[in-house]
């Protein structure tokens, strides 16, 4: 059931959303509290903005929202509805705190880049980096997304904590734990 | 060391318990910086656990790392609407017994911790957000998600940035009518839904000591609604009297230093405060109580975790003694835990929501969460206690939630409108 680890370069169109896109827009506690299904949680992506949303995603989409992108509940199902509808990356001006722990989390890349809202339209093919954390928009401009710790985007890179997990026999902050004790 | 730092003048209260409790203590950390912190206790309720248990079994760990530091709440569908929830409450009954963790279902996981077992200086991770209610009496509790509450469940320990720090003052008295719940709305309407994003909330000044426990707790609970990490009550004699009747004993106690800095600092003058509500999704605004007119309520909800306590309660009753609910109306009240429901009963308050025409419900989420006992049809307006007013919380995408105090809600409940409790206190 897991998907991919996600590849160094993204290309795809942009769905752009608003500030303040909380969780329950973006799956509904009445949907997300009846299924343990990663492919029956993406059924409700978006859901409070558009109920066909699922039905309109291409596999690839990116995207690109405003402010505090998945405000309110702890709820993981929100990044993984997202990550199973076929979106491949968020870029956001900034993130609530809990979705983009759990972003990392599940290995959905989400990239902090203020602006990036005014530079961006519905369906503008742009292409994300995670090599070099940066998003290159329609017309060629660069924008580098802010910095996030190496164990963060190396946990992301591996497709998130079970992968990692399955991997390594341990979770990226204790190998940080081994490094903090010594310095 | 530990010492040095829990008396270190410079250290806001994030920064002295992260560095006292993380990476085997003893090494400061400033805001910014990314610590390793070992758990004392771990929750997950009924709609982050079943997939938390999925990630854990396939991450093919075999225990868990400390079964009685593990709490599994039934309690955001209690008892189970429909067979599909039902069957992901099977899959959490059976974890618990093969794993031997703690298992409490039908009291809401926030208000069940701070009644039976977190203490001040304790680390706690939740699998929901509103876990930062529990500090209220000067735990770290913040919310995570569920592979991370999986990881944890594996490992105790998870990654932190310790958060900057915002100060907020509270001075002066309340007038009649108004309560804690007013504070966190007023200061969410000041500061925006994520005014406190990755944030250390520390509440302070003359009139915080003045609020009880409860009175805390909502604060912390609802300060989630602008985004925060932490939500920081300081132990003191209040905390210390709780305490001492519940027969439980701090970890640690820590205190702000008094040089800490703050990324920005606020006063609130409680005397200022209106009965506040806090108006639907889209066009979320704060206003008071009287500004509303005539705004028909299809539902009134009183509970939740943010204002279903024993204290909530308590005002909501005297509100609708002698009282009827408005026809047209429908009045719904949810203790926030077993032990507010039978207290409620055995105290008489039950009766008097019984005899308003109000629902009298046992303890659980549902109602807040759009699941049941109080889900909203289209384009339904509700007022409600409880914490969040998105689009589609509740039930139908088209309906429209107001937010508001218990006072508020049970005055509203009597006018099938949008009232200020003043008249009735």
């Amino acid at each position: 059931m897991s998907l991919p680890a996600p590849s160094s370069v993204i290309r795809g169109r942009t769905w752009v959303w608003p500030d303040d896109v909380n969780t329950d827009i973006i799956i509904p506690f009445r949907f997300k509290a009846r299924t343990n299904d990663p492919v029956e949680m993406a059924k409700y992506a978006m859901y409070g903005f558009d109920p066909e949303f699922y039905k309109k995603v291409k596999p690839g989409d990116l995207f690109v929202a405003g402010r505090n992108f998945g405000g309110g509940s702890s709820r993981e199902q929100a990044p993984v509805a997202i990550k199973y509808s076929g979106v491949a990356a968020v870029v956001a001006e900034s993130f609530a705190r809990i979705f983009y722990r759990n972003s990392f989390a599940i290995g959905l890349p989400a990239l902090e880049v203020p602006g990036i809202t005014k530079q961006v339209k519905l369906f503008d093919e742009i292409s994300v980096s995670l090599q070099d954390w940066t998003v290159t928009t329609k017309d060629g401009k660069v924008y580098h997304a802010l910095k996030v710790p190496d164990f963060l985007r190396g946990l992301m890179r591996e497709g998130g904590l079970v992968e990692y997990y399955k991997k390594h026999k341990s979770f990226p902050w204790e190998r940080l734990e081994a490094t903090a004790s010594t310095t | 060391m530990s010492q040095t730092i829990l008396n270190d003048d410079s250290l806001t209260f994030a920064e002295k318990i992260i560095s006292v409790k993380a990476d085997g203590g003893g090494k400061v950390h400033h805001a910014g910086e990314i610590a390793v912190l070992p758990a004392d206790m771990a929750m997950a309720q009924d709609s982050t656990g079943p997939l938390a248990i999925k990630v854990f079994r396939e991450m093919g760990v075999q225990k868990v790392w400390d079964p009685k530091k593990i709490h599994l709440v039934i309690d955001h569908s209690f008892p189970a609407p429909d067979e599909k929830i039902a069957n992901l409450h099977i899959l959490i009954r059976e974890f618990v017994k093969q794993q031997g963790v703690r298992l409490v279902e039908g009291s809401i996981s926030h208000q069940h911790l701070l009644e039976n077992h977190v203490v001040p200086g304790m680390v706690l991770f939740g699998a929901d957000s509103h876990t930062c209610q529990a500090g209220a009496i000067g735990a770290f509790a913040t919310g995570i998600g569920s592979s991370e509450m999986a990881a944890l469940w594996a490992s105790g320990k998870l990654w932190v940035r310790v958060p900057e720090s915002l100060k907020i003052n509270l001075i002066g008295q309340f007038k009649k009518g108004v309560y804690a719940r007013d504070v966190i709305t007023h200061f969410i309407g000041m500061v925006g839904e994520d005014g406190g994003n990755y944030k250390s909330l520390e509440w302070k000044g003359p009139a915080a000591k003045n609020l009880s426990i409860a009175s805390r707790a909502c604060i912390s609970n609802n300060s989630m609604e602008c985004g925060c990490k932490l939500s920081i009550f300081e132990v003191d004699p209040a905390t210390q009297d709780y305490f001492k009747t519940a027969n439980r004993k701090a970890m640690l106690e820590i205190h702000a230093g008094p040089k800490a800095k703050y990324k920005d600092e606020y006063d609130i003058d409680l005397g200022t405060l209106e009965p506040e509500v806090w108006g639907p999704g889209n066009e979320s605004k704060v206003r008071s109580a009287g500004e509303f007119g005539d705004t028909h309520l299809d539902e009134v909800f009183i509970g939740s975790s943010t204002n279903g306590r024993y204290e909530d309660l308590m005002v909501a009753s005297k509100i609708l003694k002698g009282h009827k609910v408005k026809p047209g109306t429908r009045c719904i009240v949810t203790p926030a835990s077993r032990n507010v429901f039978e207290r409620a009963i055995k105290e008489g308050l039950a009766e008097t929501f019984l005899e308003s025409g109000a629902v009298f419900t046992n303890a659980t989420c549902g109602a807040c969460v759009g699941t049941h006992l109080g889900v909203l049809g289209e384009n339904e307006v509700c007022l409600s206690t409880s914490p969040r007013n998105y689009v589609g919380r509740m039930g139908a995408s088209t309906a429209k939630i107001y937010l508001a105090s218990p006072a508020t809600a049970a005055a509203s409940a009597i006018e099938g409108k949008i009232a200020s409790p003043g008249r009735y206190l």
